[in-house]
């Protein structure tokens, strides 16, 4: 049973929504310092181009392009709940753990090519911040879509559709910490 | 050690609740009750506060009478010296005084002072007392592992932590820093809760600016530490990489440096003075207020007040780095922003003067300890200036002088801000009167000697006794006479201080068997949490009487009224409800 605590809304925000905005703040502030201090270092050892001109730019805008249409369904997904269609969203959530899979399949296979080519988490500070930064968004990635794939399953039976959108707040913010992403490790030659 | 203890404090009633969940023992391993996981917090900061005060026992008898057999202990080796003091920092810090001032009070008190029956998010609350339970044994276990517990200073500068060619505890090194991640993860989880909790769920009638300090003090402090942990979340991996896979994050060889995580450390350590502080300052908001039977001067100042210090707070973190090679001008800057956050904080303890100004003072035993929190922290305050001012600084970087300006910040934080608070609900916690005469015996039995082990360490400083040292024989200029009488004080006064904490628990365990019954509202004190029973019964509130709120919670001696405090839920008077006028 639910306490009389949580049924209240002082705010007029409802009590789930407002906790995962607080959990993206804090998120924010992890990245933000992993991702300045990236920032410094690379400001300060311009040599690190060269580790940075052997990500392959193609592949990371295909993941890009990948990352956001899954987000796109997650919206769709919450317009389903909006209507009360419990099914439709399921479906939908269940689209974006898709992108999600074909996400890591690639970010898999750019790390194997990678690994196997010689450049590794120790090879330098470039590569130690590129394996760091992306595992831990990775990291984010695999939570994101489990968490997911339990609110897809209550949303198919009617269950907890509040839910379809915070899950769907979260998954943009996985996207959005790509975004800065993409840029920082693969653009910037 | 928690079962007891929680037992005594939910005996009788809980017993009409017991059909809920699990039974017996595990009733209260399980329970998501906000009062219940309170005191596992306080009982496992209690029992962690023995173990980091252990630590100091032992480091402190090697310090002054170098090479003895310390009893209880044995001999201490360099090796094991440097890991003793490393975690007696780490413990004390992150085991005693954000447990028991964040964790414990915060979820005992949210819930209750804003008139709800729980925490929003009790399972969460749970996972965040299990995480950090879990952080316990890690912390506990490092110490046992082979090469003992991490031994490179509290703050664990690279590369002394991250090289075990330096450190020479390869295990205890990365255990602690999973361990600190772990406990990092507990109270942004318990975090989340706390601050959903004041925003949402208040009691009907209850504005924002009727919510008792302590409240907005322990959520503020939430809120800076969630918005300042991120980046040394982010060091903390970073660091694990270095130790184990032999990333160079931290190593200047592979295009690192060392002093980014002292930037990183720093850019959480600074905030972090003012998550453990705000609490404490809050406890003292109520206790003086009740027991001065004086309304808080100022209350909207205080708010204003401790805002501006959060803000202020993240700009203030290089002054730990002064001698680690800044730009000067950067020092400078750093100097200003330092100097300015002393302002909001003598601005409190002003407003604490005014509120007592003209009172009726009662010198209770919670009275005491937080008369006694002012006065020692202005203490810690005022030296603070010395070490915020860059050209001081120079001079007195890690010497002693740092160590008992820093004792005199937190031990006020952590020990007196705590007693304060735990003398004055021990009432609503257990139900029963705490004894005040044995009450008054432990406090003077922890202030005298407190002092007198860290003004010795003042002089020691500023004499030029370096911090990190394990035998100050080897350094003649300083080996011996006062040099060595001051560390015998600091050493014999910190026994004297350990011996009267046995007063206190004889005084706990004497008022769990013999003593009085509390009634609901011994002190007469406002706040909602004195209008439920003396302990509170699960829900904290009958589901269809839960309190609704008429006025802020520091109307004492209102003109007029036949009493001399006004509950926030009497009614008496609603249609007149209090108008702003807080700052008047």
């Amino acid at each position: 049973m639910r306490p009389i605590a949580t049924t209240r809304a002082a705010t007029g925000t409802e009590t789930g929504k407002l906790a995962v905005w607080w959990v993206l703040a804090s998120e924010v502030v992890i990245f933000g310092g992993l991702l300045a201090s990236y920032v410094m270092f690379r400001l300060g050892h311009p040599e690190w181009a060269d580790a940075a001109a052997v990500t392959n730019t193609t592949i990371g805008a295909f993941n890009t392009f990948v990352l956001l249409s899954s987000s796109l369904t997650a919206v769709l997904a919450h317009q389903a709940a909006e209507r009360g269609d419990g099914r439709k969203a399921a479906m939908y959530l269940y689209c974006t753990i898709g992108g999600a899979a074909i996400f890591l399949g690639v970010k898999t296979y750019e790390w194997w090519y990678e690994i196997s080519h010689g450049y590794t988490i120790t090879s330098n500070g470039f590569w130690a911040f590129y394996y760091t930064a992306a595992g831990l968004h990775a990291f984010h990635v695999i939570a994101g879509a489990v968490i997911m794939a339990f609110v897809a399953r209550d949303a198919a039976k009617g269950l907890e559709l509040h839910r379809v959108e915070l899950i769907g707040i979260y998954w943009h913010f996985v996207d959005i910490v790509w975004i800065f992403l993409f840029p920082l490790l693969y653009i910037a030659k | 050690m928690v079962e007891p203890a929680v037992d005594l404090a939910h005996g009788e009633a809980h017993d009409d609740h017991a059909h809920h969940g699990p039974q017996g023992w595990l009733k209260y391993l399980w329970s998501t009750d906000h009062k219940v996981i309170a005191m596992q917090y306080m009982f496992t900061g209690m029992f962690m506060a023995l173990v980091g005060g252990f630590m100091a026992y032992v480091f402190r008898m090697q310090l002054a009478f170098p090479g003895i057999n310390v009893p209880g202990f044995g001999g201490v080796s360099p090796g094991e010296y440097n890991a003793l003091v490393t975690n007696h920092g780490t413990i004390m810090i992150f085991w005693v005084a954000m447990p028991v001032l964040l964790a414990a009070f915060g979820n005992y008190l949210i819930p209750l002072m804003i008139g709800a029956d729980d925490m929003v998010f009790p399972k969460i609350n749970r996972l965040s007392f299990q995480v950090f339970f879990v952080s316990t044994i890690v912390i506990l276990a490092s110490l046992f592992v082979e090469g003992g517990g991490f031994a490179g200073a509290w703050t664990a500068y690279p590369p002394l932590s991250a090289d075990s060619t330096y450190n020479l505890t390869p295990l205890g090194s990365t255990l602690w820093v999973i361990g600190v991640g772990l406990e990092f993860v507990a109270f942004l989880l318990g975090g989340i809760n706390f601050i959903t909790t004041l925003m949402n769920s208040r009691a009907p009638g209850m504005r924002a600016f009727d919510v008792p300090i302590v409240v907005w003090m322990i959520v503020v402090a939430s809120i800076l530490f969630m918005l300042s942990v991120g980046p040394l979340l982010a060091g903390a991996i970073m660091l694990i990489f270095d130790q184990t896979i032999g990333t160079g994050f931290f190593n200047p060889a592979t295009g690192g440096d060392p002093i980014l995580w002292q930037h990183l450390f720093w850019f959480f350590g600074h905030p972090e003075v003012y998550v453990v502080l705000l609490p404490a300052m809050g406890v003292v908001v109520e206790i003086i207020t009740t027991f001065a039977r004086k309304k808080l001067f100022a209350y909207r100042t205080v708010i204003f007040t401790i805002v501006a210090t959060g803000v202020l707070s993240f700009f203030v973190w290089a002054h730990h780095q002064f001698i680690a090679g800044i730009d000067p001008r950067m020092a400078n800057i750093f100097t200003i922003t330092t100097l300015l956050i002393s302002v909001p904080i003598a601005e409190l303890c002003f407003i604490y003067i005014a509120t007592l100004y003209g009172g009726s003072i009662r010198l209770t035993t919670p009275m005491l300890w937080a008369l006694a929190f002012v006065a020692e922290f202005l203490i810690g305050g005022v030296t603070g200036i010395f070490l915020g001012a860059a050209g001081a600084d120079v001079y007195f970087h890690d010497t002693y002088f740092v160590l008992a300006h820093f004792h005199y910040t937190f031990f006020p934080i952590a020990i007196i801000g705590t007693f304060a608070a735990f003398t004055y609900w021990f009432p609503k916690m257990f139900g029963k009167m705490m004894d005040e005469r044995l009450g008054k015996i432990h406090f003077w039995g922890t202030i005298i000697p407190f002092n007198l082990i860290f003004i010795p360490l003042f002089v020691l400083g500023m004499g030029g006794q370096h911090r990190r040292i394990y035998n100050y024989d080897q350094f003649p200029d300083i080996a011996g006479g006062i040099f060595q009488d001051m560390r015998e004080l600091a050493t014999y006064s910190l026994l004297v201080m350990l011996a009267f904490q046995f007063v206190f628990f004889y005084n706990c365990f004497k008022t769990a068997r013999s003593g009085p019954k509390a009634p609901k509202n011994p002190w007469k004190a406002n706040s909602l949490e004195w209008t439920t029973e003396s302990p509170p019964p699960h829900g904290n509130w009958h589901p269809l009487r839960m309190p609704v709120v008429y006025r802020g919670p520091y109307e004492y001696s209102v003109p007029d009224r036949e009493d001399d405090y006004w509950p926030q839920n009497d009614p008496d008077g609603a249609p007149l409800q209090v108008v702003d006028d807080d700052d008047s």
